[in-house]
């Protein structure tokens, strides 16, 4: 039969001379899953319907994931076409552009659009997709400011990038990263706004995240996470974007890309049944059976889907459930292989695993590869691939088959190629087979040969290995061939290295600290990277301590993280065995007014705080804080000028003090002054461990000096300074360091013997067991014997200190004391609160 | 009709490796937990050791470490790792649209 799209005026009915009736089916929504769901049909039954599509664009059927290159300048539209007119010609389809549909009359089974014309439907098909979130943020409407969704939004960005000069993106998803690399390529200068600490966050672990926003922060654009927009600028067009911290960002163009939202305006005006889309069931019918819903603007089985590849499916069932041969949807599980700025990356299935899932993860920092899969009972249930993505369909289709992958486990990891070649044998007997030319250790050029020819010359361990060829001593991703190496040579004659920082990584503290120095690192996620972490994000061991030789390493540069703080830390407190929390304000040297006592009087008394008590190093300990009330304290503790006295901290805690010359008879010189100057000076330093301080008037030593992790005894002649004593479990005296003549100098020698701790010992190792670990001489020399070291030290102490004298009550009071309140309260009678 | 899921507030409120609380009267705390992989978790505040308030804990991968005595207890299913025995009751927790619900019967449950 011909037909031609003109012969049908769309009006139900008809004359007595067009041919026998059939059904007619009208579309709206002339997208993706739209005019796929009709290509469907017409292949199961081309003759069953006659096809009206309504589109509000201009354009006939084009693949909207192609946006991209037609921004980027690699496509153009004409390019991007999925079916051009001949298509609708051929197939008797009419087309209706630049006309959206406005409403739907269920009871007399017709649409109206905005043009006022009116078509009568015998099938009604929605697939209007989705709707670009905008944040109503002051100055949205702003001329300048556009969403990343169709056609005309692209052709406004390269208006914009002919004319140049600033662009903010709003969104680090996929799509913001596609606007920005875009208009990039097109020489705009792009800042990339994102509220979540990491880009993509939907699709990408941190660690992918972290290595995508490197790489495009090389590209030239800037990234700011945790950004959140406060207002648009400008008059009448966008002049700029300012963040809620107080951030200015000049800018012609803002896209904002922040997310989407199933366009159900029509199907909600007619009454259909919604949620978060248009339900739909398996056969995508809505809850009226004369109606289905394709694509974006769905919600099957509780589900919306944001990508392509789950339209397919739902086409596919759609039309057979139009042909009267039902399949049914089941839902998809999704995978996404984006192409964001050329950079590749892969993300399917739950990669968040949850319960009893295990991680296996690779981290080549050299090639700049980051894979992870999550595993569960043999299956795998998620995976996310940065940098090298030629294994995530294998993964995606092992992981949608619900493969057993207990044979592959140990090889799974390096992909197809090797798990399917040999390597699913014993991984040992793959690296027996390379050939002595082959490389082990890429970053150093070192060959199985020499690695061989190493262990054969007496090295039998891991770090000897190092030692010798330098295999695996620099980014350490060949250490398990290395370590293979060892075991293939020299069997069970193997000595175990030194411990490891912890089961996360084969990098013991040492190593770590020195990798972090040379390379400068400025973040735990990189550090992870860098260093070949074996899990996604560390654990509690590894993490305050990565955060602490960061900061000891780049003070003012590193990037804190406070989650990867022990409790006291964030709190600012002493958590106590009831959950409550002890408030101890720093008293310098010892030494207390009135005004200070009443303020703590009354705290005590406001806050209920069951008792006070003397701590064993001279200060005032409030006991029994509640953690919602602890900004309130300190608020009141900070009114009478009162900071925090650190004595829950990897810190210095106290400079303990005894009256000296200024009232003892036996006083030799002011322990109580210098003291004080001590804590000025060394106050709010953080540490490996904790560490305490003490200056004592004259040898009878009632500040108990020799106990101390740094101690003074004011002598007649000058100072004496002892190091390495503690209280606790063993106690342990100090050793004497040196004598000096004058206060300054004291205070220098202070300075640097603290710096060397904070630069050298592992950390939560006190001064104690690590003196005894380097030897005192190993202090002296560098304390005592070498001037020039000993100036270089300090100076590194003073200028980190430049960082770090900022009262952390005070700052918590002022900027986020969020993290102490309740989320919610709830009263089973009341409801919520 | 009764809600089966409690609106406690947005997702963004929750630090990312980290947690809030949510009191309920005359009952337990619940600690509600984002993970660094933005998955969410809720179990009753409270270690199966000796209490601690695991809130406060330092969360790492799906698990949290007591920050009284270390203890490290999976977020799933409450249940202490390692060596050590013990379990916390689990509060099911879901986001939607970026909201966080938690199972009004489990909070109830938790509050007896
Ligand atoms: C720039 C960009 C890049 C993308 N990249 C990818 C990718 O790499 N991979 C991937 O899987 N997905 C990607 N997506 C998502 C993908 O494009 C969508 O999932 C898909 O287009 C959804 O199809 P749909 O038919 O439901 O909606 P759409 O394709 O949006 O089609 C809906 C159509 O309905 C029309 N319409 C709405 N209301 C009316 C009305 N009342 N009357 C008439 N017409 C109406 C709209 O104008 C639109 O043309 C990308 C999206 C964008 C915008
Ligand atoms: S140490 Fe000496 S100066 Fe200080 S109080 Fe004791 S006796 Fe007096
Ligand atoms: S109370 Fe949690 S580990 Fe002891």
């Amino acid at each position: 039969m011909e037909l031609s799209g003109n012969d049908w005026s769309g009006e139900a009915g008809g004359s007595p001379d067009v041919p026998p009736r059939r059904e007619h089916l009208v579309v709206i929504g002339n997208g993706m899953a739209g005019c796929r769901a009709v290509e469907e049909l017409l292949a199961r039954d081309p003759d069953r319907y006659r096809v009206t599509i309504f589109g509000a664009e201009p354009h006939v059927n084009y693949n909207r994931i192609m946006l991209s290159p037609v921004l980027a300048g690699e496509k153009a539209f004409e390019d991007i076409i999925l079916n051009g007119h001949d298509w609708y010609r051929d197939h008797g389809i009419e087309l209706v552009t630049s006309d959206p549909v406005i409403s739907i009359d269920r009871q007399a089974r017709s649409v109206m659009a905005a043009s006022g014309r009116t078509v009568s439907y015998d099938r009604l098909l929605i697939a209007t997709g989705s709707d670009p979130f905008i944040i109503p943020v002051p100055g949205h409407k702003l001329d300048g400011v556009i969403s990343f969704r169709d056609m005309a939004d692209v052709d406004r960005m390269l208006a914009a990038a002919d004319v140049g000069g600033d662009a903010v993106v709003i969104g680090g998803g996929l799509l913001g990263l596609e606007a920005a690399h875009g208009l990039t390529l097109r020489g705009m200068k792009v800042t990339v706004l994102h509220i979540m600490p990491t880009l993509m966050e939907r699709q990408l672990d941190e660690a992918a995240g972290w290595l995508l926003k490197t790489a495009l922060e090389a590209r030239g654009q800037t990234i700011l996470t945790g950004a959140d927009t406060d207002e648009i600028l400008g008059e009448t067009h966008v002049e700029g974007v300012r963040l809620k911290d107080g951030t200015l960002i000049p800018a012609s163009l803002v896209v904002m890309a922040v997310g989407i939202r199933p366009n159900v305006r029509l199907a909600r005006e007619a009454g259909l049944a919604i949620g978060r889309g248009v339900h739909v069931d398996d056969h995508m019918v809505t809850s009226d059976p004369a109606v289905l819903a394709v694509g974006e603007c769905v919600e099957h089985d509780g589900n919306v889907y944001g990508l392509v590849a789950p339209l397919w499916d739902m086409c596919r069932a759609l039309a057979d459930g139009l042909v009267e041969k039902p399949s049914g949807y089941r839902g998809s599980v999704t995978s996404t292989k984006l192409k964001v700025a050329g950079l590749d990356v892969f993300s399917a299935g739950d990669f968040s695993g949850g319960d009893g899932a295990e991680d296996i993860v690779l981290r080549d920092a050299a090639r700049g590869v980051y894979k992870r899969v999550v595993v569960k009972d043999d299956r795998i249930v998620g995976a996310v691939l940065y940098g090298d993505t030629a294994d995530g369909g294998w993964y995606f289709d092992l992981l949608k088959r619900q493969a057993d992958i207990a044979e592959l486990r140990d090889v799974l990891i390096f992909g197809q190629a090797f798990a399917s070649g040999g390597g699913q044998a014993d991984p040992k007997s793959a690296v027996a087979a390379l050939s002595d030319t082959a490389e082990i250790c890429g970053c150093n050029g070192v060959s199985k040969g020499m690695v061989v020819s190493c262990i054969a010359k007496g090295a039998k361990s891991l770090d000897a290995v190092r030692a010798g060829c330098k295999a695996s001593a620099s980014c350490g991703s060949c250490t398990g061939l290395v370590e293979t190496l060892l075991a293939l040579t020299l069997g069970d004659d193997v000595e175990a290295g030194p411990r490891t920082m912890c089961k996360c990584t084969s990098f013991g503290h040492d190593d770590v600290r020195r990798e972090i120095v040379a390379q400068g690192m400025r973040s735990t996620p990189e550090v992870m990277q860098r260093l070949h972490w074996l899990t996604p994000d560390g654990c509690a061991s590894c993490r305050p301590a990565l955060n602490y030789y960061l900061l000891c390493a780049l003070p003012g540069e590193y990037i804190d993280d406070q989650q990867s703080r022990f409790v006291n830390e964030r709190m600012h407190a002493n958590i106590q065995k009831d959950g409550t929390y002890s408030v101890v304000p720093r008293m310098w040297g010892g030494i207390t007014n009135p005004r200070e006592l009443r303020a703590i009087a009354d705290v005590v008394e406001k806050y209920d705080a069951p008792m006070v008590k003397v701590t064993g190093g001279q200060r005032l300990d409030i006991f029994g804080i509640r953690k919602e009330d602890l900004p309130a304290v300190w608020a009141d503790l900070n009114a009478a000028g009162m900071v925090s006295g650190h004595a829950y901290g990897k810190s210095l805690r106290t400079v303990k003090t005894c009256v000296g010359s200024e009232w003892c008879r036996f006083g030799t010189q002011d322990s109580t002054g210098l003291g004080v100057k001590i804590e000025r000076m060394t106050w709010g330093s953080w540490m490996p461990h904790k560490f305490k301080i003490a200056v004592s008037g004259c040898p009878r030593n009632c500040a108990e000096a020799t106990i101390k992790d740094f101690g003074v005894v004011c002598v007649d002649s000058g100072y004496e300074l002892s190091v390495g004593g503690n209280g606790g479990i063993k106690v342990r005296a100090t050793d004497f360091l040196c004598k000096v003549a004058t206060e300054a100098e004291a205070m220098h020698y202070c300075a640097a013997f603290v710096q060397l701790y904070r630069e050298e010992a592992r950390y939560l190792e006190r001064t104690a067991p690590w003196i005894e670990r380097v030897g005192v001489d190993y202090i002296k020399a560098r304390i005592a014997d070498d001037a020039e070291g000993r100036d270089a030290l300090a100076a590194r102490f003073l200028f980190s200190q430049s960082f770090s004298q900022e009262d952390p009550w005070a700052q918590r009071v002022a900027d986020d004391a969020r993290q102490h309140a309740h989320m919610a309260e709830f009263r089973p009678e009341g409801g919520m609160a | 009709m009764i809600a089966d899921w409690l609106d406690i507030g947005w997702l963004d409120q929750i630090p990312v490796r980290g947690s809030r609380t949510v009191p309920v009267a005359g009952g337990e705390e619940i600690a509600v937990f984002r993970t660094g992989d933005n998955q969410v978790f809720a179990l009753v505040n409270r270690c199966p050791h000796k209490g601690g308030p695991l809130s406060q804990g330092i969360v790492h991968g799906h698990s949290v470490a007591c920050p009284l005595h270390n203890w490290n207890i999976a977020l799933a299913t409450g249940s202490a790792q390692g060596e050590d025995k013990g379990c916390t009751p689990v509060v099911p927790v879901k986001v939607v649209s970026g909201r966080v619900l938690i199972c009004r019967a489990s909070a109830l449950q938790a509050a007896a």
